[in-house]
């Protein structure tokens, strides 16, 4: 087993626990930082391609920068996702998902 | 075991027991804490892999930022000051499911990874050599255009927010 495998295994069970927190909580909160977590394995896995992949040396910076620019748009959604969570909330009184059932507002 | 395996596993546990005991708990504010943890961890997997700049951008951006958002978050929507939201695990059905299937994805996907064959560079000495002015010539050269769009996705994001967070706020005013 090389390297690699260990670095996707390792992101693909962050994953997974961002998956389970996504789809069993309630609070709207905690499923945000569940995605969010599951973008973070993501980046994982972009910089173990770009560390243990033989062919760096054409273009030896294109994973830091491709992982760099995935955490500025990780950034917009957390800022666009708690934005909806607040919107949530003043309509609501409430961040519990079960009881944001309903389109119109 | 090399030292170099031996901390990836360091990391890789500190990193994953701490997001799944954040996922965990009840109280919110210990979870968002929790989280920034395993967000450290991540950052440390990163200079581990020689990607010192990447890890400079985990630590400023979801160390310092995004946990600072989800706070926030958590602050304004908690509606009694000292009680605890609601935040229990949902005793039901849903619940079961949704570890069920995320346990199921994780299976299948480490199933594919382990029946794959991967490149076999695990030595240390092949590390590629980063420096922060090869990156910035990049950025402003070859990836101008890309750091353009999403410095205009970052404002157009941020606007937005803005706008969908007051929104309620709006409506009432016109109302009174």
């Amino acid at each position: 087993m090389s390297a690699l495998h260990l670095c996707l295994i390792f992101s693909t069970l962050l994953f997974a626990l961002g998956l389970a927190a996504a789809l069993s909580r309630s609070n709207a909160i905690l499923v945000l930082l569940g995605v969010e977590l599951m973008l973070n394995a993501a980046n994982i896995n972009f910089i173990a391609f770009w560390r243990f992949s033989p062919q760096f040396a054409s273009n030896p910076h294109a994973g830091v920068i491709f992982a760099v620019f995935s955490i500025a748009v990780a950034a917009a959604e957390a800022a666009v996702g708690l934005a909806l969570i607040i919107a949530v909330y003043r309509h609501y009184k409430n961040v519990r998902l079960q009881d944001a059932d309903q389109l119109k507002g | 075991m090399s030292l170099s395996l031996l901390i990836f596993i360091l990391i890789a546990i500190a990193t994953l027991g701490s997001a799944a005991v954040a996922l965990a708990l009840k109280n919110i504010i210990r979870a968002a804490l929790l989280l920034v943890v395993s967000w450290i961890g991540i950052a440390s997997f990163y200079l581990w892999a020689d990607a010192q700049f990447v890890a400079f951008a985990q630590v400023l951006v979801y160390v310092g930022a995004i946990s600072m958002i989800v706070l926030f978050g958590v602050v304004l929507t908690r509606r009694a000051p000292v009680s605890v939201v609601d935040t229990t695990v949902t005793p039901s059905m849903r619940a079961v499911a949704g570890v069920a299937s995320a346990g199921l994805v994780a299976l299948a996907v480490v199933w594919g990874i382990l029946g794959t064959e991967l490149p076999q560079t695990s030595s240390r000495a092949a590390a590629p050599v980063v420096d922060m002015r090869a990156i910035g010539l990049e950025l402003m050269g070859q990836y101008a255009a890309a750091i353009l769009i999403v410095g205009a996705l970052l404002t157009v994001a941020l606007l937005g927010s803005v706008v969908v967070a007051s929104h309620e706020e709006k409506l009432m005013k016109n109302e009174e």
